[in-house]
């Protein structure tokens, strides 16, 4: 079963002709913004790598480019 | 003479596999990338025959060991997208490069759908793992214990300026342009002075000036020599100094400004005007600079900061393009450059909805107001570690872009559609659609080439000019041809 998500863009609609219109002005939209921090760090606590202290020492990575 | 504007960015993500015995991150990545793949019916190769990534700028081939490629897995560690780019395992990490763009906007919708597109391989592939195991992939640059992993650019350039001419005028820009596309990270790494936070993940990694090297004593300049496409007239500027951003409005100006700025070089218009006494200093210095607003020193005696710098590039911007090179989005960029130089200079922390350092750290300071934690803290760490992550519940990005936080350039959907659709006005649309539409007859693909595997053998097409291959010069004829048709009209054209 596929999740919702590989669902979602499974579903697309494959149209090559498909041109999406690109307006850079369009996204001045501030207003929209929150600055609100608080809901977030509500939950951050939840969404936080559990052990952290572990995880962090045992992400070890090797050097690319 | 000024070439087109294109574009292509390569990232390097980090992995891990939660609970497994031991980490195999070359096994990981080839799992991920393999995932992906085998949604696809198609398995098409890399075409390692137009790859010299040992040829210098400067003039000759590095005397390294060979770089070997390993034939045997080139189809289990590549993908080449239908969308133009590319996907695979480079070193101990999965790669996606975005295809060719012409602009900044296009370069931050396929960049995004490569997000996805690790995310959807994360999902394909977590099937195969034990019920308490879980990978994550992480679009960072650092695991901050000295490994460091890139993120790349790419910009086509003329072959007529002199590499000198590159290396003074961009210098000065890398080592100040990190105020506007820096990632933030807590705390040094590689031996540089201790911090408890910094704008660049990558500045403690540059050791050099230029050079060839992109893993050891990484230089500002690399000097790669391999411009994917006609080396007489081009150029391909491999620029490996800048971080793995998660904003869209920091990719965005990133990708932007530096065009512009490379514009200028191709005019001859920076010269030696702002090389930097001790520019490896410099760029540790204005990365450990909150306030952005540190003076270091010019070759010519002058103290300036990093805002005074670029705020000198985009004067020079204003004066010296033309009518015809200030299209709508470049505009835009310069509009928005503007703004954020202006903003930095005012307060810093009103950039907190916009550029990834800023926007990371009032994340930290609130999270450390409201616990008292010290910033050496492990869950300190892990918020700066999982800013990065790529899962859309997990990741803090995801989840301060998801609650409207973040200043977006593009909508969902139009990333979405990124994954699948090639861009229309470079090559990258040849490529893609060959690959939808003739992908069981292709037996492998480059930047530049794509060898057809047809009825009387092998038919190798070259595609050495970027800008061509679009929608408009050659979409008529991919939609009414057979792929013999197409190989034979296009072998036609050429001789």
């Amino acid at each position: 079963m596929p999740s919702e998500k590989q669902q979602e863009y499974r579903d697309h609609p494959m149209n090559e002709n498909e041109e999406i219109q690109t307006n850079p002005e369009h996204d001045d939209s501030v207003d929209e913004l929150t600055d609100d921090l608080e809901t977030l760090l509500d939950e951050i606590d939840e969404i936080l790598e559990e052990d952290s202290e572990e995880f962090v020492e045992n992400f070890i990575q090797r050097g690319g480019q | 003479m000024s070439v087109p504007t294109i574009i292509g960015t390569e990232t390097e993500f980090g992995i891990s596999v939660k609970n497994a015995r031991e980490q195999d991150p070359i096994a990981a990545s080839t799992l991920v990338v393999n995932a992906y793949k085998s949604r696809n019916l198609t398995s098409v190769s890399w075409d390692y025959g137009q790859e010299s990534p040992l040829m210098d700028a400067r003039g000759y081939i590095a005397e390294t060991d060979t770089i070997q490629n390993d034939e045997s897995n080139n189809n289990v560690i590549n993908d080449i997208l239908i969308n133009g780019g590319r996907y695979y395992v480079d070193h101990a990490h999965p790669e996606y490069c975005t295809p060719e763009c012409t602009n900044a906007r296009d370069l931050v919708k396929y960049e995004k759908a490569g997000e996805l597109i690790l995310e959807l391989s994360r999902l394909s592939a977590e099937e195969l793992l034990l019920d308490n195991q879980e990978i994550i992939i992480y679009k960072n640059n650092t695991d901050y214990k000295g490994h460091s992993y890139g993120s790349h650019e790419n910009y086509l350039m003329s072959r007529e300026v002199p590499f000198s001419d590159i290396v003074d005028g961009l210098i000065p820009f890398f080592v100040t342009r990190q105020i506007i596309t820096g990632s933030g990270k807590v705390g040094a790494e590689n031996g540089a002075d201790e911090t408890e936070y910094q704008i660049s993940q990558r500045a403690d990694f540059f050791e050099k000036e230029v050079g060839l090297s992109t893993m050891v004593e990484r230089p500002l300049i690399n000097t790669r020599d391999e411009p994917h496409a006609d080396s007489k007239e081009y150029r391909r500027l491999h620029v490996i100094v800048g971080d793995s951003n998660m904003s869209e409005f920091s990719i965005y100006l990133k990708v932007g400004i530096t065009s512009i700025v490379l514009q200028l070089i191709e005019k001859r218009i920076i010269g030696k005007k702002f090389c930097l006494q001790n520019p490896i200093a410099a760029i540790k210095t204005i990365s450990r600079d909150l306030s952005c607003n540190e003076k270091i020193e010019l070759q010519d005696g002058r103290k300036l900061s990093a805002i005074e710098i670029l705020q000198e590039y985009l004067s020079l911007a204003h004066q010296h393009l033309t009518q015809e090179e200030r299209t709508p989005i470049v505009e835009d960029i310069l509009n928005k450059w503007d703004f954020v130089l202006q903003s930095l200079k005012t307060d810093p922390l009103s950039m907190g909805q916009y550029l990834d350092w800023v926007i990371k750290k009032k994340l930290i300071d609130a999270y450390v107001e409201r616990h008292g934690f010290d910033w050496t803290d492990a869950r300190i760490r892990m918020l700066d570690l999982q800013y990065h992550d790529t899962r859309p519940e997990k990741g803090l990005y995801a989840r301060l872009q998801k609650n409207g936080h973040v200043k977006r350039i593009l909508t969902h959907e139009e990333i979405v559609n990124a994954i699948s659709h090639p861009p229309m006005d470079t090559r990258a649309y040849f490529r893609g659609t060959c690959l939808r539409k003739f992908g069981s007859d292709i037996h492998s693909a480059s930047w530049n080439s794509i060898i057809f595997n047809g009825p009387t053998g092998f038919d190798k097409i070259m595609m050495e000019r970027p800008h061509f291959g679009t929608h408009e010069i050659v979409g008529e004829l991919l939609n009414n041809s057979t792929v013999v048709e197409l190989v034979n009209k296009i072998k036609a054209d050429c001789n």
